[in-house]
């Protein structure tokens, strides 16, 4: 079995190697040679999957990587139920992504290079998944930094996107600092980066160091999982390719911190200040995300802030110690998600890159396969029942309430209201209305290339959650699957009924689809939008300039940094120290050489002179040692 | 023992004598003698001491030192040879095209 998962996650390196190296070659096939690596990769992932739900666990180093006297760090992997789940999702999510991303990105430049790129940044997702210890996760969460650097930079030409490709490495590096610092605090009070090792010991560690361990890396999570406050690189990877955009946030990349907080569930189980900071920062982040939604036009970046809203509730579900909540909500988000990215791409499509949705409308005539499928996945991630959203958050937001935190169960329900009014603003605007679709534009179909993988992840976005989440025998199943690896780490405080939270979470819902109708179907929908921007517009003036955030971070950071940088480190320090010092080395080279130039006289009786000179010292100084 | 003392003066003077020709003669001949002269009385020292010692070493060495010194001369002459069709002297204090 070891090796079986050994081959698993290394299949989409080969791919990677094969299109990196041979890409000149292989033209049009680089796209079917990667999707066949993950292909392999994911079949892999089946039976090893089976094996995890038997109950079986895997966890096996391949070779010591690192030695140091007693501290060893292994290179090894680790097959359980949490990282299978992961594994699963990650493996079907991206296949579905290349098979689109054949289609999608057909006649592009770099055909090769850019699934040379997704395969490697699958390959560094699975590392970071499938790692036993937290170095080998580390190497999977710079891995996957490094990709989505490359990735959202793809149109490097362009520069926006090479701007954000930018963004994204440095914002998320501000959280990678705290990740080093939380395995390095690991290293230095466990001395071992195994899982196994790690969680058998923390009980026996101070709360205050279990506490700054899983701040710190919790930090790394807010960077990667693009959570307040370093969530703005997000928005701007739109600038990528939209399978980019789907890969970097329904399958891997954002999902990493969820999975790194259940991953150290042992240790988050024992800080429950640590649990709580993660859990606000996920319902803070949930509620801050969506109001951006509300106002923007354009498509794809509407989908950016939905994803670190539905991130911070998987932030809530792992934050009040729900830890499988959390996790079922990363894999139904991941399908509908990907779906919903993966639509809008094929809307862009259609539109010839064009993304705002004040020129679309009425497209539902001419994409009527696209817009359905949109409409599946907007239902889902409203949490509309039967959908798998549906169970996802509910269950979030019922195990929230019910472990004491009633607060951020009033965010989240908040927030899901405000998530099926801007999804469906965005279907509405999009696909129904009259078309303001610009003259000698004709959106079309998608081809079926593209559609194939929309209707499998459609059909998984509707029976996911349906499948995980109904309960048998008394428990729900991938709450006991879950559970096997990181069981909930505190106990339940209040008991409500669930019919009640159920029904409640569902008005919500449906409530944001009535006001989204409301404000852009019926005749005079327009006269009601101005009325409440009118009414609210200090408001509506936060939620358009998305808080002025960006604008907030440069003064604070970025305008010091650059006069810092011109001021001092150019001018002063550049200057003035280090150009000054070279200079003056040669100077000082030079005027030894003028000294020294004065003994050279050109006359060879000189030159015999200070020889025999030299010989009768040293010779008086022998003579003067004998006497 | 016997008193080299006087043996060895001699060579010393010989010594002195070609350092001073060395340093102070301007001809090119003239200072390739004066250095004939330095290596000879350093053989000349190597020679003494053998003999007062009763070994033979020393003078086996001077016999190599004077194949070494005739080669060596030879390269000399022909440096001057040299020197003489570029500048049509054989002053020393002419030849310091080195020196700009």
């Amino acid at each position: 079995m070891e090796w079986l998962l050994l081959l698993c996650v290394l299949s989409p390196a080969v791919g990677c190697i094969i299109n990196g190296l041979f890409g000149r070659w292989t033209y049009r096939a680089a796209g079917v040679i990667g999707s066949t690596f993950l292909g392999i990769s994911f079949a892999l992932a089946v039976p090893l999957i089976i094996y995890a739900i038997q109950g079986h666990v895997v966890d096996y180093s391949y070779y010591h990587w690192i030695v140091s006297g007693k501290f060893t760090v292994p290179f090894g992997l680790r097959l359980d139920s949490l990282s299978a789940m992961m594994l699963g999702v990650v493996t079907f999510v991206s296949f579905m992504i290349h098979i689109y991303a054949i289609g999608y990105m057909g006649g592009h430049k770099g055909y090769a290079r850019f699934f040379t790129y997704l395969n490697l940044f699958v390959f560094a997702m699975l590392l970071l998944c499938m790692g036993n210890n937290y170095l080998t996760m580390f190497i999977g969460w710079e891995g996957v930094g490094f990709c989505s650097y490359i990735l959202i930079g793809y149109y490097y030409e362009k520069k926006t996107a090479a701007d954000a490709g930018r963004k994204a490495f440095v914002t998320t590096r501000i959280g990678d600092i705290g990740f080093i610092v939380g395995v390095l605090f690991i290293i230095l009070y466990f001395g071992s980066v195994k899982f196994t090792d790690v969680f058998a010991q923390a009980h026996m560690i101070s709360p205050a160091i279990i506490t700054i361990i899983t701040l710190a890396l919790f930090l790394g999570a807010i960077g990667k999982s693009a959570q307040f406050p370093l969530y703005v690189w997000l928005p701007d990877a739109m600038e990528g390719p939209t399978p980019v955009s789907a890969l970097i946030h329904a399958a891997t990349m954002v999902t990493a911190g969820v999975y790194m907080v259940a991953r150290s569930a042992p240790l988050y189980a024992l800080s429950p200040t640590g649990s709580l900071v993660v859990a606000s920062v996920g319902a803070f982040t949930a509620l801050f995300a969506a109001t951006m939604a509300l106002t923007h036009f354009d498509l794809k970046r509407i989908l950016a802030y939905s994803t670190i809203s539905q991130i911070g509730y998987m932030m809530i579900g792992v934050g009040v110690g729900a830890y499988w909540t959390g996790m079922f909500h990363l894999m139904t988000h991941a399908f509908f998600k990907a779906l919903l990215f993966l639509s809008a791409g094929a809307v862009m499509h259609a539109m010839h890159g064009v993304l705002d949705m004040r020129l679309m409308g009425g497209l539902r005539h001419k994409m009527p396969q696209v817009c359905i499928v949109m409409i599946i996945a907007s239902l889902a991630i409203a949490g509309i029942p039967p959908l798998s959203g549906f169970f996802s958050k509910d269950v979030i937001l019922s195990e929230a309430l019910m472990l004491g935190h009633p607060i951020i169960w009033l965010v989240g329900v908040v927030t899901a209201f405000m998530t099926a009014f801007y999804m469906f603003r965005m279907i509405f605007f999009t696909f129904f209305g009259e078309s303001r679709v610009p003259e000698g534009m004709h959106p079309h179909e998608a081809p079926s290339v593209m559609l194939v993988p929309l209707w499998v992840l459609a059909v998984g976005s509707i029976v996911i959650g349906g499948i995980l989440g109904v309960k048998v025998h008394g428990h729900i199943s991938i709450e006991h699957f879950i559970s096997l690896t990181s069981p909930n780490a505190f106990p339940i405080v209040h008991k409500y009924s669930e019919t009640l939270l159920i029904i409640i979470s569902i008005i919500a819902g449906v409530l944001g689809i009535a006001v989204a109708w409301l404000a852009y179907i019926p005749k005079g929908a327009f006269s009601f939008r101005s009325f409440v921007v009118r009414t609210f517009h200090p408001l509506y003036r936060c939620f358009f300039n998305l808080w002025w955030v960006d604008e907030i971070y440069n003064f604070l950071f970025c305008r010091p940094f650059w006069h810092v940088s011109e001021r001092f480190l150019w001018k002063a320090v550049d200057v003035k120290v280090i150009d000054a010092g070279v200079d003056d080395v040669g100077r000082v080279a030079g005027l030894t050489g003028r000294a020294v130039r004065i003994l050279q006289t050109g006359f060879i009786n000189n030159y015999a002179c200070w020889v025999s000179a030299g010989a009768l010292i040293i010779c008086g100084w022998y003579l003067l040692k004998i006497m | 023992m016997e008193n080299y003392v006087p043996f060895l003066m001699v060579a010393f003077i010989l010594f002195a004598i070609g350092a001073i020709g060395v340093l102070v003669r301007r001809n090119f001949f003239v200072v390739l003698m004066s250095l004939e002269i330095m290596i000879n009385s350093a053989g000349l020292v190597f020679v003494i001491l053998s003999y007062f010692s009763g070994t033979v070493s020393g003078q086996v060495f001077f016999i190599f030192v004077a194949a070494v010194a005739a080669s060596e001369t030879a390269v000399g002459l022909a440096i001057a040879v040299l020197m003489y069709r570029v500048r049509h002297t054989v002053d020393v204090t002419e030849f310091s095209m080195m020196k700009r």
